[in-house]
């Protein structure tokens, strides 16, 4: 050891050529490159690393790997720090920024480490039993004092500046874990010619194997794992992902993983995902994640330096580091032993192998030789606040306090099979290994390896390769059995030492979940109370909520519960691991999917023109609508509406109607197809003519209305509104394929096909006249309202024309090819200059159509029928059609309902919102005076008003009653009048000129 | 996951929209506004037999060939079990 | 024992063993005058005010796992009574009024948290469909705020306000809207309906109704052949399946809704808030993890778990909404079965069999919906009519006509 620190003279994977430098808490330190910072922690004497959830309980290092409770800190700083995250999982790097959590002021003296006596109150579910006086205290008193407490690191408070992106994959074949199994099965696979994605977890391959000094081949471990890579590496049908943890499986060989790009990075370069999603299809998965130690329980067992026994292994063999100086073992597996040997073969010799079994482990009796061992012997108590100082021995005749700064624990090993209950499978008891095996598993997923139970290594290869043989077998890839390399075959026997807990238990600090701090003693509790079940013992006690989810804690807790309630461990219950295995950042997930780029933008063919023209845009669905288009001229956008209102009611106005929804209907029976869709009769529209339809759901509602084309006999175009357009086409199909199958008719979607503007106001025929192509003439007589053709506009460029009018002028609708649509606009505005003609948004038509008393989205809301909107007269009773059935409930047809009307307040200048309720006057307003609301509305520059449309209960019948129209969210009543629903041209005289 | 399109073949399950229950729907009738009429639509649009198990339902490949699908699936394991065009269906039934 | 900082003190000194445990584990009698099936929030509470308020004390609970197994366990815990539409105000601020309430009344403390909850709006559009509602809830005397964009960026000042796809325009505030501790509800309930003389029977699943002339006359169970008076149904996430043991067809589709936990963190997120422009939710629980979710899985479903589709929209959405979100990290995923009504309301009523009573269709609401569910049930099973507050929720409104649709998609029971 060198410098007064415990790095070792020699060994290890690091490189002790490449210094690097870090900070934790402010202080700078050295480690290495290969260095995780745990690693580079112990390795400069750094003990305490946290403090616990609960009691703020100075914790260090526990593990080395992902099923950390401890050694949680908070990484980088500014807008990148990142709270909770696992010291044993992260690769060193220059300059890399740590600070420990959950402590005020400092770590090593944390003011609220006081809960810590208050324990005996603070037991489990303590606060559901008091904190209930006054009721008004919990918001204000009580819980921002727990919540304070409670959490534990920090989030940045300011956005995420890195980028992520999702990736898809597919293979025969998904190996998680590259450890001695995932290894061999990669291998066999690979050579058996299957597509292999082999993925891990760590920045290179090789599992425990990477931690231990076994032999393979006569090599050491470390060199096989190298040449089994170089040997992968050339398979151009294996695909090796490290620094990748598979996260959750879904349905049908589907698997999510999360692959740390540029975590390994101060920041990660140009172009460089920080971490990529993956969404890996495969037919055959194999788990080989290995296996987590658990710890043992018994008083104070939660002290820095008290450490799992596979993790001191990797520190000292991985990373050439000591856990300390004198360091004792406590096993109760001959995987301990194996520790005591390493430790003992790097010079440091145990202060004690303490084992609760009588005698020590065939195989190891030079380890028993070289070091003072207890055997029947079990730890009783620690001492040490900052950190280990002594441990407490009882053997059968004696209790001695052994000094030791550092404990190995090893209780035997749960195999890591959270993946493979995902879908709810129950893993079942293993009397030989006394831990829980996947059982009920995934389709098409095995386990290998320490996952399947296998620890000992000669077979965790074995169990490998023929997980792999197995899954080819199933994919029909013929192949054999790969020659499994030379292991000196070992035992590895365990015997689990549960905490035996009795009722009279309270005092001691008997820790079972760290990061929870949940002790033996709130089991005990939990039992008292009733909460037995192993469900209501992890929500009542927090046991395995942490972000560990539980793996070094939850069998030791359910050991406990099993022994208070006489019951074996299967008996008492198992709980299921939820995705993900390892937390998974949320940016990750979603990918690119962010800020601007949170979901795509439709553009309309004019909106280049629109954009030249500083059009702002109002999104509907996806759609960038152009909602005015302001002049210099104009003192704010609500004179813009109007001025292009008033230009369009007086003269001739463009608008950019190419949103709307089109479907084309063609066939024989495509009259017959829309009479029954629609509830009005499309087979009475003639050829060349426009007709008005409103369209039923099912259940008898509104679903659109809009106007229709018949261009011949056989041949519709179907406009539907905007918001509605996907939904009705596919609701057509569903009529089409589903309800009628015997109709000769088919249906196009050709909403993006087609620019489309409407030109509306009295000077729009002379403005259409020149833009046609000869002979059609565009008159009153020649070219009537309600007018459909196909024609060609600008010398021969294709166009649909339809007479058609929202604004209530006389208006025509004109389509082009969707690549035509801004020279369209263009040559509109040159030819309709001299007309005055100006281009308006969807403001200046919103208003238009509230003028005319058009329902539109505000109206027609899928709560509304055809009778609330007045469109009865429209529709044809005499026959059936989708919702006529149901549209006749008598609650539909209740002239009680909400039902449309115009609004207007008896001040011009008072104005009316949308949303706000329409009440009875001269009462204070309450439910029972509610008559409805107002759907819509706007400033009318053609009434010098404000105006609205609204649904009222009774609706006509209360035309010219005086109402309120009631805003308390934004302040104010309006006095009203009930007044029809159409303001401007009720006999629409003005289209046909 | 992937569906076995009839006519696109396996696709994932992205492209798709699903809307329920299969089930026949009352064949036009003339007297439409009988209470008769009304309690068979109220019952075909509204009621479900909502099994865990094997369920027929209506799929619509959105994302490809627009074709409404019947599907049997399982609402236990999502198991696709069979998948056809409603006109296949029409033939057999 | 009665809870209370006394009594916790006490027991601090004799190591916590005064306690006893929260409710019997019981073993069913022959026979109730009612039979609740489903031990989650809502039976339990159903079973806690026939005691209470309506003196009927010889009620068994019967529940087929461990209560609070279902939905009552696997929630967002969300409490909030911002209803637009008649039938529902009422019921949704009952509801609120008892939570207010509710611990001192059950003697437990839930955690009831009235921290607010905040719907973000992005359009005119949805702002004018917000002020409706909430003019709807003032008129009915529920507490409504529309706040512009400067108040929300004073409220929850990390959202994306700059660089949105859908810019926050604002957004309604209901002040009295919150969070609650899901499991604290359910042993609340079980506690004190436990007192009050409640057989809560757990590990007994219910395999048969059986009806005798016409009439109820008990169910089938693991444990034998239970008689009673009266039953109702009360199991979120089974109401079609345990039903059809009565030979009843429901106006429903079940579907896996997610939820997700982050990690631990320091106090972040004071309130409840919802996405306007997509589907995402989020709180954060007293013990510092975000709580939060989006839309369902579009396909019904009996598998308690998620499609990695909806997982990625969550988080899209998630991103989208609070872009400090991305380097914050998913501890937990799982799903639960919503009984997806046809309207997105819920069922609280008779059936056509003599003595069998019906609550379910809750869709992802029924947490906050638990102590109104419960009392109202409770009136009916008592009285034989409706509780003037759950009135609207009757199993004929589908062929009146008189659904109750929030949102307006009609029998699309997957889009409510």
């Amino acid at each position: 050891m060198s410098g007064g620190g415990f790095r070792l003279k020699v060994g290890g994977l690091i490189d002790r050529t490449r210094r690097v430098e870090f900070k934790f808490d402010g202080e700078t330190y050295q480690g290495y490159a290969g260095d995780s910072l745990a690693s580079a922690l112990l390795a400069n004497g750094i003990r305490v690393v946290g403090r616990s959830f609960k009691y703020h309980r100075p914790r260090g290092v526990l593990s080395a790997g992902s099923e950390e409770p401890n050694a949680l800190v908070e990484l980088r700083t500014g807008n990148r720090r990142e709270p909770n995250v696992k010291a044993t999982t992260v690769e060193l790097y220059p300059g890399l920024q740590a600070s420990s959590q959950n402590r005020w002021p400092s770590l090593a003296f944390d003011v609220q480490a006081l809960n810590g006596l208050l324990k005996p109150v603070f037991a489990a579910g303590f606060y559901y039993k008091t904190f209930m006086w006054p009721a008004s205290f919990w918001e204000k008193v009580y819980e921002p004092v727990i919540r304070r407490a409670a959490g534990l690191g920090r989030a940045s408070g300011s956005d995420d500046p890195d980028h992520y992106e999702r990736n898809n994959a597919h293979c025969d074949l998904l190996i998680i874990g590259a450890g001695p199994a995932g290894l061999m099965a990669a291998l066999l696979a690979g050579r058996a010619g299957a597509k292999v994605i082999l993925a891990d977890s760590d920045c290179q391959v090789g599992g425990q194997l990477l931690s231990t000094t076994e032999i393979i081949d006569g090599k050491p471990a470390a060199q096989w794992v190298d040449s089994v890579l170089l040997e992968l590496a050339a398979m151009s049908n294996v695909r090796i992902l490290t620094r990748t943890n598979v996260v959750s499986a879904y349905d049908d060989g589907v698997y999510a993983a999360v692959e740390r790009v540029a975590d390994h990075l101060p920041e990660p370069p140009p172009y460089v995902p920080r971490q990529r999603f993956w969404r890996i299809v495969c037919r055959r998965a194999i788990l080989a994640a290995g296996a987590t130690e658990r710890p043992i329980a018994f008083p104070n067992n939660d002290r820095p330096g008290i450490m799992l026994s596979t993790a001191v292994r990797t520190y000292l063999n991985r990373f050439g580091v000591a856990v300390g100086r004198r360091p004792a073992i406590y096993t109760a597996t001959d995987d301990g032993w194996q520790t005591a040997r390493d430790l003992i073969k790097a010079g440091i010799l145990p202060a004690m192998i303490i084992d609760p079994r009588p005698k020590a482990p065939i195989g190891f009796e030079d380890v028993a030789a070289s070091a003072p061992v207890s055997l029947g012997s079990r730890v009783v108590d620690t001492k040490g606040r900052m950190g280990l100082t002594t441990i407490a021995v009882k053997s059968a005749k004696d209790t001695r306090v052994v000094f030791a700064d550092a404990l190995a624990v090893s209780g035997g090993f749960n195999p890591a099979i959270q993946l493979a209950s995902h879908f709810g499978g129950r893993p079942k008891w293993s009397h030989t290994i006394h831990s829980f095996l996947a059982a009920n598993t995934i389709a098409g997923l095995e386990c290998a390896g320490a996952a399947a139970g296998v620890y000992c290594l000669a077979e965790v290869l074995r169990s490998g390769a023929e997980s792999a043989l197995a899954a080819m077998e199933a994919l029909g890839l013929s192949t054999k059995l790969t020659e499994i390399p030379f292991v000196r075959r070992t035992v590895c026997e365990s015997k689990p030492v549960w905490w035996q807990a009795s009722e009279a238990d309270h005092g001691a600090k008997v820790f079972i979940d760290f990061q929870h701090d949940v002790t033996a003693s709130d089991i005990v509790l939990a039992h008292r109370e009733g909460y037995r079940s192993v469900e209501h013992l992890k929500r009542y006690t927090t046991l395995g909520m942490a972000t560990d989810q539980g793996r070094t804690s939850n069998l030791d807790g359910l050991a406990i519960m099993a022994s208070l309630t006489g019951r074996t461990i299967p008996e008492t219950g198992v709980t299921l691991s939820r995705p993900p295995t390892v937390p998974v950042a949320l940016g990750a997930v979603a990918g690119s999917h962010k800020g601007d780029a949170f979901r795509p933008v439709r553009e309309t063919p004019i909106h280049a023109y629109a954009l030249s023209r500083g059009a702002p845009f109002v999104d509907v669905g996806q759609w960038k609508r152009p909602q005015y288009f302001p002049i210099s001229e104009d003192a704010d956008l609500k004179a813009t509406a109007a001025r292009e209102v008033k230009t369009v009611r007086s003269q001739v106005g463009v608008t950019d109607v190419s949103t709307l929804g089109k479907v084309e209907v063609e066939g024989p029976d495509a009259a017959n197809f829309l009479d029954r869709v629609c509830a009005i009769k499309a087979s009475s529209i003639k050829v060349g003519r426009c007709g008005y339809f409103a369209m039923l759901r099912e259940d008898g509602f509104l679903k659109d209305d809009g106007m229709m084309a018949r261009f011949t006999e056989d041949r519709y175009l179907v406009y539907v509104s905007t918001a509605h357009a996907a939904a009705v086409y596919r609701h057509m199909q569903f009529c089409r394929q589903i309800l009628w199958p015997e109709l000769d008719v088919n249906l196009v979607a050709v909403t993006d096909g087609w620019a489309q503007l409407a030109i509306a106001g009295p000077q729009s025929p002379r403005v259409v006249q020149e833009l046609v192509d000869p002979p059609v003439i565009i008159s009153r007589e020649k070219f009537p309202p309600l007018t459909a053709a196909e024609i060609t506009v600008c010398n021969g460029v294709t166009a649909r024309l339809c007479a058609l009018s929202f604004s209530g002028e006389r208006s025509f609708e004109l389509a082009v090819p969707a690549g035509f649509g801004e020279a369209l606009v263009r040559r509109v505005m040159e030819i309709g200059a001299p007309y005055g003609i100006v281009t308006y948004g969807s403001e200046a038509m919103g208003v238009m159509r509230i003028e005319k008393g058009h329902p539109a989205g505000g109206e027609i809301n899928g709560q509304t029928t055809a009778f609330d909107l007045g469109m009865m007269r429209a529709l044809a009773k005499d026959k059936d059609h989708v919702g006529r059935v149901l549209s006749m409930r008598p609650a539909l047809v209740d002239p009680k309902r909400a039902r449309l009307v115009g609004v207007k307040p008896r001040d011009p200048n008072n104005r009316i919102h949308g949303g706000a309720h329409i009440v009875l006057p001269d009462v204070k307003p309450s439910a029972d005076s509610d008559l409805g609301w107002v759907s819509s509305a706007c400033y009318s520059p053609t009434l010098s008003s404000w105006i609205g449309l609204a649904l009222v209960s009774g609706g006509p019948e209360r035309v010219g009653e005086t109402v309120v129209v009631h805003d308390p969210l934004r302040g104010g009543d309006v006095q009203a009048e009930i007044v029809p629903a159409c303001f401007v041209d009720p006999k629409s005289e003005r289209t046909r000129v | 996951m992937l569906i076995k399109c009839p006519y696109c073949g396996p696709r994932d399950l992205a492209e798709f929209s699903v809307a329920g229950e299969a089930k026949e729907r009352p064949k036009f009738v003339a007297d439409f506004d009988s209470p008769q009429a009304q309690t068979l639509f109220v019952d075909a649009v509204y009621f479900r037999d909502n099994p865990a198990g094997l369920h027929k339902e209506h799929w619509f490949h959105a994302a490809g060939c627009q074709a409404w699908l019947v599907v049997t699936r399982d609402t236990q394991t999502h198991a696709f079990v069979n998948v056809e065009l409603t006109r296949d269906e029409e033939r057999l039934s | 024992m009665k809870f209370s900082g006394l009594q916790l003190l006490k027991n601090a000194l004799n190591g916590q063993s005064g306690w006893a445990p929260h409710w019997r584990k019981a073993s069913p009698k022959d026979s109730y005058d009612v039979v609740i099936i489903g031990g989650g929030g809502h039976g339990l509470a159903t079973a806690y005010y026939l005691a209470k308020e309506f003196g009927i004390r010889d009620v068994a609970v019967i529940e087929k796992g461990w209560i609070g197994s279902g939905n009552a366990g696997r929630n967002t815990t969300i409490l909030r009574s911002n209803y637009m539409l008649a039938g529902n105000i009422p019921f949704y601020e009952l509801g609120m009024k008892l939570w207010e309430g509710l611990e001192q009344d059950l003697n437990y403390n839930a955690m009831v948290s009235q921290r607010g909850i905040l719907n973000l709006c992005h359009t005119d559009a949805q702002r004018d469909a917000f002020v409706r509602r909430g003019t709807a809830m003032r008129l009915n005397g529920v507490d409504a705020e529309l706040l512009d964009r400067e108040a929300v960026v004073k409220m929850v000042p990390f959202l994306d306000f700059d660089n949105a796809r859908f810019p926050i325009q604002g957004g309604l505030l209901q002040r009295r809207g919150g969070t609650a501790r899901h499991d604290a509800v359910v042993w609340g309930y079980a506690r004190a309906a436990d007192a009050r003389g409640v057989d809560i029977v757990e590990n007994c699943e219910v395999t048969g109704i059986r009806q005798e002339n016409g009439r109820i006359a008990g169910v089938e169970t693991a444990k034998g052949f239970i008689r009673a008076k009266r039953v109702a149904i009360s199991v979120a996430g089974n109401s079609s399946r345990v039903a059809a043991f009565a030979g009843l067809r429901l106006p429903m589709e079940s579907h896996v809704l997610q939820a997700f936990v982050s990690e631990s963190l320091k106090p972040l997120l004071d309130c409840v808030v919802t996405f306007g422009a997509g589907h995402f939710y989020i709180s954060q629980s007293d013990k510092g993890s975000l709580v939060f979710g989006g839309d369902l899985d579009p396909f019904p479903s009996y598998a308690q778990r998620g499609s990695l589709a909806v997982f990625s929209d969550v988080a899209e959405n998630a991103i989208a909404m609070m872009p400090l979100l991305g380097r914050l990290r998913i501890l937990r995923n799982w799903g639960g079965i919503m009984d997806m009504s046809m309207d997105g309301s819920p069922i609280i009523d008779k059936t056509p069999i003599d003595g069998l009573y019906f609550n379910g269709g809750w869709c992802y609401g029924g947490f906050k919906a638990t102590p109104a569910a419960g009392l109202c049930l409770a009136h009916l099973i008592a009285k034989e009519e409706s509780h003037p507050a759950a009135a609207a929720y009757r199993l004929d409104r589908f062929a009146t006509g008189r659904v109750i649709d929030e949102k307006g998609v009609g029998p699309s029971p997957n889009l409510h």
